[in-house]
């Protein structure tokens, strides 16, 4: 078990730090620095930036629990919320990146894109499914919500299928990069199924038993979690 | 008249020693008229960026076909490319394309065409005047440069080949070099790339081979040694490292078309109005433009409605798109 002291004052703070690499990278070929650039198309250079940098947190953040179950250690919960967090600053970045570089604000061009482009829908979509989980990641909210916090914020497998769907949709022909990705969303999902898979069963033979109500407390706290 | 390939000889190794001498001197004067002419077109930081590994073209002369807008840089034009050959990303060309050797190169022509046969480079080339045709390329991905080629009617060469009457199809071939072309050793495209014109299309005088850009030899990763250009038509058309022109009566496979028959037609017009399945084809973002110039609006037939819509009267250009 990592000490408290370590995970608040060294862990956390590295992590936040290197969370922002990407972003301070970008921002160092945005403003030329040691003659850095965005290449010959700057804008489609930071989306595809930021939409890749936010599928990779996206994930990261998917990948705690599975790490949890494979390692034991309880304490890599603490890093899940920040993850998410910068999975969700570099979704909102690539969505205004879209709202403002690429579209230039014209909003009857913006609305039409969502409505008909079936990538940027989906896109949209999980842009739009991200913010209440944002929203709601404090302390505060998480007591006020209570078991409803954990089932809003499941929501976030939802996102992460749509996430992988908006990026191979988006790809012209070579979709083996989304493919990747796909492949790893699928394997931090598995152990989630069959761990629920699991407890219903335990659940089912503790009903038998007579002890549904133990049952359906430990579910809970498991799921908490 | 097209001489076929000699046996032993290469025409540079018979060149006489004074003309090459010649050479020289004219290459040096020719230089610094390049540079005035590109000065003139506005290009200046683009033309003072090119590499001295590339060989200067000599005798390049302008064309009125050429478009008044401002060329992108070299650099731009030589390290955002799509050619698959070299890998899927648009950085892959130049970074991937160092050892692709593009001399010496030959040339097969067959099917429908009474000069049928393999030709050195020299003997496609040779014969044709270069001009600088300075056109618009507008992507199928939505955005655009625009491009100093150097190069000479497709048409001009094609009557040199004699197509027989029954050629209504010309069909190109890219070569395959696995050992030099790493990306052909992915699936993602059925190699060797194919493309295909019509005969009004291919004989128009906006279709030209290209040889160069900026007033030198083309780079690898810009389909050296030669290439197609089509300019009302999105870049895919403009097939790359030609090996083989063929003459064909019936419409030939062309290898976008194969892959994905409902998002890219046989005649890949530029068209505004016909939207991609993904997205959307009424405007481009132009390279080189700056961070925040938005997108412009793309015009039927990349702008070259004028000379070229009478070869599509009676079309659909919806359902031919």
């Amino acid at each position: 078990m990592a000490k408290l002291g370590h995970i608040r004052f060294i862990y956390k703070p590295v992590l936040f730090f290197a969370c922002l690499l990407p972003f301070a990278w970008l921002l160092a070929r945005a403003l030329q620095l040691g003659g850095l650039d965005l290449g010959a198309n700057p804008v489609e250079e930071i989306q595809d930036t930021l939409g890749i940098w936010g599928l990779r947190l996206l994930l990261a953040t998917l990948a705690i629990t599975p790490l949890r179950l494979l390692t034991g250690l309880a304490w890599l919960l603490q890093f899940r919320r920040m993850l998410g967090l910068f999975a969700f600053f570099y979704v909102a970045l690539h969505f205004l990146n879209y709202l403002v570089l690429d579209q230039t604000l014209s909003l009857a061009l913006i609305v039409e894109d969502i409505v008909k482009r079936p990538f940027i829908t989906i896109g949209f979509s999980a842009f739009v499914l991200l913010v209440p989980l944002a929203v709601t990641s404090t302390a505060g909210w998480r007591r006020r919500l209570r078991h409803r916090w954990q089932q809003l914020h499941y929501s976030i497998y939802l996102v992460g299928i749509l996430v992988c769907w908006h990026f191979y949709w988006q790809v012209k022909k070579d979709i083996s990069e989304p493919l990747i990705y796909i492949v790893i969303l699928t394997a931090l999902l598995i152990p989630r199924l069959l761990q629920r898979r699991k407890r219903r069963q335990k659940a089912r033979s503790r009903q038998g038993a007579g002890g549904s109500t133990g049952a359906s407390t430990l579910t809970r706290r498991e799921i908490h979690e | 008249m097209l001489i076929k390939r000699p046996p032993d000889i290469r025409p540079s190794e018979i060149t006489p020693e004074q003309r090459y001498l010649d050479r020289r001197q004219f290459m040096r004067s020719a230089g610094a008229a390049g540079t005035g002419l590109l000065l003139g077109a506005g290009t200046a930081a683009g033309a003072a960026d090119i590499p001295a590994k590339y060989r200067r073209l000599g005798d390049v002369r302008p064309s009125p076909l050429s478009t008044a807008e401002t060329p992108n840089s070299f650099e731009d034009i030589t390290r955002y490319n799509n050619f698959y050959e070299f890998g899927t990303g648009k950085d892959d060309p130049a970074k991937n394309s160092a050892a692709f050797r593009p001399k010496p190169w030959q040339v097969t022509v067959d099917g429908e065409v009474e000069q049928a046969g393999t030709f050195d480079y020299d003997d496609i080339v040779g014969p044709h005047p270069l001009e600088e045709r300075i056109y618009r390329l507008r992507c199928v991905e939505a955005w655009s440069m625009v491009v100093p080629w150097v190069g000479f009617s497709l048409g001009d060469l094609i009557k040199r080949l004699k197509p027989t009457s029954r050629a209504k199809y010309v069909a190109f071939e890219t070569i395959v070099r696995k050992e030099e072309m790493p990306g052909q050793r992915s699936r993602v495209l059925r190699w060797p790339y194919v493309e295909g014109l019509t005969m009004a299309e291919a004989m128009h005088p906006l279709t030209i081979l290209a040889v160069g850009v900026y007033g030198v030899e083309l780079p690898n990763q810009n389909g050296a040694p030669l290439r197609l250009v089509v300019p009302w038509k999105y870049g895919f058309k403009s097939i790359k490292s030609i090996v083989r022109i063929s003459f064909s009566e019936s419409q030939p496979r062309t290898t976008w078309n194969a892959s994905a028959p409902g998002e890219y037609g046989f005649y890949a017009n530029v068209n505004p109005a016909v939207d991609h399945p993904r997205w959307s084809q009424k405007r481009e973002r132009v390279i080189g433009a700056g961070l925040f110039a938005g997108k412009k609006p793309t015009l039927l037939f990349n702008g070259y409605a004028d000379q070229v819509a009478q070869l599509y009267s009676g079309l659909d250009l919806t359902r031919n798109f």
